[in-house]
């Protein structure tokens, strides 16, 4: 029926998508306090335009653009900011954040919705509201939308990718998002594309969303969407690869310290086709994001609507976690997600899903490399994890970087894969850390 | 690691960010994945062993109870030095990786029925001492401790190790009226003499299938040994590019080579067929060559290595003074893995169009 589009490499774990792919997205009430940090994208940190004491509606922005590479960050409640101080971030630091006490009448800013049709408007006019609505790439990198959307002109894209591969097991949103809001994205994609100048758009789909694909290919029947096309990706991870997903697509290789437009490519992920639909459209800004709430101790799985900035301790108990046996939160998917250190901190724009593990940390005992060759046979970079690994580890960084330790996108195959158990990702992660530290020293000594 | 609080299961408020607190709760951290495959290192041990099974049945089958007694003895001393030598030295015991009880399998099925069993102690704690703790265990040996141990018997006490006698069910060499040398060594004497007989050694092509022939205990029936690749490979234990290159270019050069003169004729596949099927050939390209310590890392490497060993394997059985030569062929390639791994570089995702 199609041709299965896929990449050389990668590894093949339980999806752990059935407990939630059947659940329709639901609304989760507004709590009472939203904590919206002003750092939810990669870039600067959005600067605070609300103080101690402002009351604040739905969409109103209470965070600037802090320069071109970022993003303005717009409340998700009603209310009164409570404070504007340093909170626990989903990635481990304090950051600047707002905190909000929800009123309860859910009172919406003026939405500004486009003035005129948006295939009339002008690229730029579009890149400008995309930019208003701080929309960001909701696939779990962050970047800023409009950045991305606005590539050098000696850079032409003449191809869109939009990512609904979510290779990630377990989370389900970009899924259930795909069924539900169909329309809709594909009129994200439409406009994206419209952006771009692009003449291919494909929309990728991995094969064990069937019904994704059916719901999308029936749509696309539609005169309208003439433009579009449907790409069934195999199921494996890491499909969902901005450079995995380009190369099973087009068959091009993004260059090696190179972005996907240095080719004629963009990625954008479902959920930020249907941002820009949403921003585009109904004028509404980034404020809410679905959720998929799953793992070993969810005792009722869920994917949610939530507000941005909602605690996830509130999220958890709403989906019945079993708190006494729960050993590890994780948002994101269980390949590349983070693991929280504490619940208090909010979901923010790049939270695709909150995962419960009993487990605490998997393949404790570990054993020698065994040079098994695991690593080198899965890693979609066409690395020798093994041997930077080895390398990080002992500090030998040239020799580390000589075997393009910087190349490496952490998907972090090696390690599931390692029967050894070795948790190569960590090193190569430690490694790049050092590198960019030593670097930046460096620079800074020569510009002395 | 934080503190988080703990929430009451009587604190159902969903709307509160701080539930009450009536005790700790502590979350793990740590970097991602949080998932990890099933199959560890003992696992992949156990499979080993346990598709070297058929090989050691048959072994039973035609050898009887001294090919059991040996194995109990190899298998036993190897771990026992590796246990002693961990104690000795106050490092962690690593005998639950199984990779010893590996190792003294495989130097096992490579000694004669008749082998002594102090000699067996002896190849055991050399393969494990010297070849494989000496040099940091495992993962760290540049050979294959296995190999090696025969080796050093080979040259210690190659009386011993070359005293083949006939198994239960058949002549020592498969060939009736050829007796007191093993296939290979036959068809060497054969090709020296002059007096090769195409018919003779084709009709030992089917003992030596079975594997009732003469031989060390364990390489001597090739369906065992298939067998037991088989469930390697279902496994994805082993990569089937070094047992098919090795096997592949063994049998291509002694084709090439053959006595009758001609490519294109059932007779010419006679030697290189026998060739395959005789000796440790089977043994050594499903289970030692493919050992993942001492082969190469990526897939191009391990094609070359599988031809080294192949190239090596035709010569020493060709030209050498030895009937047979897989031993040899393995340890020396094991030699030069690691200048394999560094020129067989596979080329990274985007390096096509790397710009300077």
């Amino acid at each position: 029926m199609f041709k299965k589009y896929s990449f050389k490499g990668g590894i093949h774990p339980p999806h752990n998508k059935k407990q939630t792919e059947s659940l329709t997205i639901e609304e989760f009430a507004a709590p009472d306090k939203v904590i919206i940090p002003l750092s939810q994208h990669i870039g600067a940190p959005a600067k605070a335009v609300v103080k101690r004491g402002d009351r604040v509606c739905i969409g109103q922005t209470i965070g600037d653009a802090g320069g071109f590479v970022s993003a303005p960050v717009h409340s998700s409640v009603s209310g009164t900011v409570k404070s504007v101080g340093m909170f626990p971030h989903p990635t481990g630091k304090q950051t600047m954040a707002v905190e909000i006490e929800n009123d309860g009448t859910d009172e919406f800013a003026p939405l500004e919705s486009f003035e005129k049709p948006w295939k009339e408007a002008a690229p730029g006019e579009l890149i400008q509201k995309i930019n208003n609505c701080g929309i960001v790439g909701m696939g779990g990198a962050t970047f800023p939308t409009h950045v991305k959307l606005s590539p050098p002109s000696n850079k032409p894209i003449d191809t869109l990718i939009i990512n609904g591969a979510e290779c990630e097991p377990y989370l389900t949103a970009d899924h259930r998002l795909m069924l539900e809001r169909t329309e809709g994205l594909l009129t994200g994609a439409l406009i994206t594309r419209k952006i771009l100048g692009a003449k291919r758009c494909t929309i990728a789909i991995e094969d064990n969303k069937a019904d994704a694909i059916a719901a999308i290919s029936q749509k696309l029947s539609d005169p309208k969407f003439k433009d579009l096309s449907v790409g069934v990706l195999k199921s494996k991870y890491p499909q969902g690869g901005e450079k995995q997903l380009i190369n099973a697509v087009t068959s091009r290789e993004v260059p090696s310290g190179g972005l996907p437009m240095d080719i004629g490519c963009v990625v954008e992920n479902v959920s930020t086709a249907l941002a820009i639909y949403d921003a585009i459209i109904d004028g509404k800004p980034l404020y809410q994001r679905v959720v998929t709430i799953t793992g070993p101790l969810t005792r009722t799985p869920k994917n949610l609507l939530v507000r941005i900035g909602t605690p996830v301790m509130n999220i958890l108990q709403a989906c019945d976690v079993d708190f006494s046996m729960l050993k590890k939160v994780v948002t994101g998917g269980p390949m590349m997600g983070i693991a929280l250190s504490t619940l208090d901190v909010p979901v923010i724009k790049s939270t695709s899903g909150l995962l419960t593990l009993d487990e605490k940390t998997p393949g404790i005992r570990e054993y020698p490399c065994i040079n098994c060759g695991k690593c080198v046979k899965i890693c979609p970079m066409k690395l020798i994890p093994s041997r930077i690994c080895k390398y990080a580890e002992k500090g030998k960084l040239d020799d580390a970087a000589e075997w393009n330790l910087m190349d490496c996108m952490e998907c972090g195959s090696c390690t599931y894969t390692c029967p050894s158990k070795i948790n190569l990702v960590h090193y190569i992660r430690l490694g790049k850390y050092q590198i960019q530290a030593k670097r930046a020293a460096q620079n800074t000594e020569q510009k002395k | 690691m934080t503190t988080v609080p703990k929430t009451t299961t009587s604190n159902q408020n969903q709307q509160s960010i701080s539930p009450q607190v009536d005790e700790k709760m502590l979350l793990h951290l740590s970097t991602s994945p949080h998932i990890r495959q099933p199959m560890a290192v003992p696992e992949i041990m156990k499979w080993v062993i346990l598709a070297l099974m058929p090989a050691f049945v048959s072994s039973v089958i035609f050898f009887g109870w001294r090919s059991i007694m040996l194995t109990v003895v190899s298998v036993g001393s190897a771990v026992g030095t590796e246990w002693f030598i961990n104690k000795y030295f106050k490092r962690p015991c690593t005998i639950k990786d199984y990779s010893a009880v590996l190792t003294g399998l495989l130097l096992a099925l490579n000694f004669p029925a008749t082998l002594p069993w102090w000699t067996a102690v002896i190849g055991s704690v050399f393969a494990i001492a010297l070849a494989k703790l000496a040099f940091g265990g495992l993962g760290s040996n540049f050979i294959n401790p296995a190999l090696a141990g025969r080796a050093f018997l080979v040259a210690s006490y190659p009386a011993a190790m070359t005293n083949f006698n006939a198994p239960f069910f058949g002549s020592i060499s498969g060939i009736d009226g050829v007796s007191g040398a093993t296939p290979l060594s036959n068809i060497k004497d054969a090709f020296l003499a002059g007096n090769f007989d195409p018919q003779l050694f084709s009709s030992a092509l089917r003992s030596l299938s079975i594997g009732n022939v003469g031989g060390c205990i364990g390489e001597t029936s090739a369906i065992a040994l298939l067998l037991g690749g088989l469930i390697l490979v279902w496994k994805r234990i082993i990569d089937i590019r070094i047992p098919l290159s090795y096997i592949g270019t063994v049998f291509i050069l002694f084709w090439l080579s053959n006595g009758s003169g001609s490519f294109f004729n059932s007779a010419s596949l006679i030697t290189p067929t026998y060739h395959v099927l005789a000796g440790g050939l089977l043994l050594g390209a499903i289970f030692m060559a493919t050992d993942m310590v001492t082969s190469p890392i990526t897939p191009k490497g391990r094609i070359i290595f599988g031809i080294g060993c192949g190239v090596l394997t035709f010569t020493i059985r060709k030209f050498g003074g030895y009937p047979e030569g897989v031993t040899y062929s393995i340890l020396l390639m094991n030699l030069i893995v690691p200048l394999i791994d560094r020129y067989t570089r596979p080329k990274i995702y985007g390096e096509v169009m790397k710009r300077d």
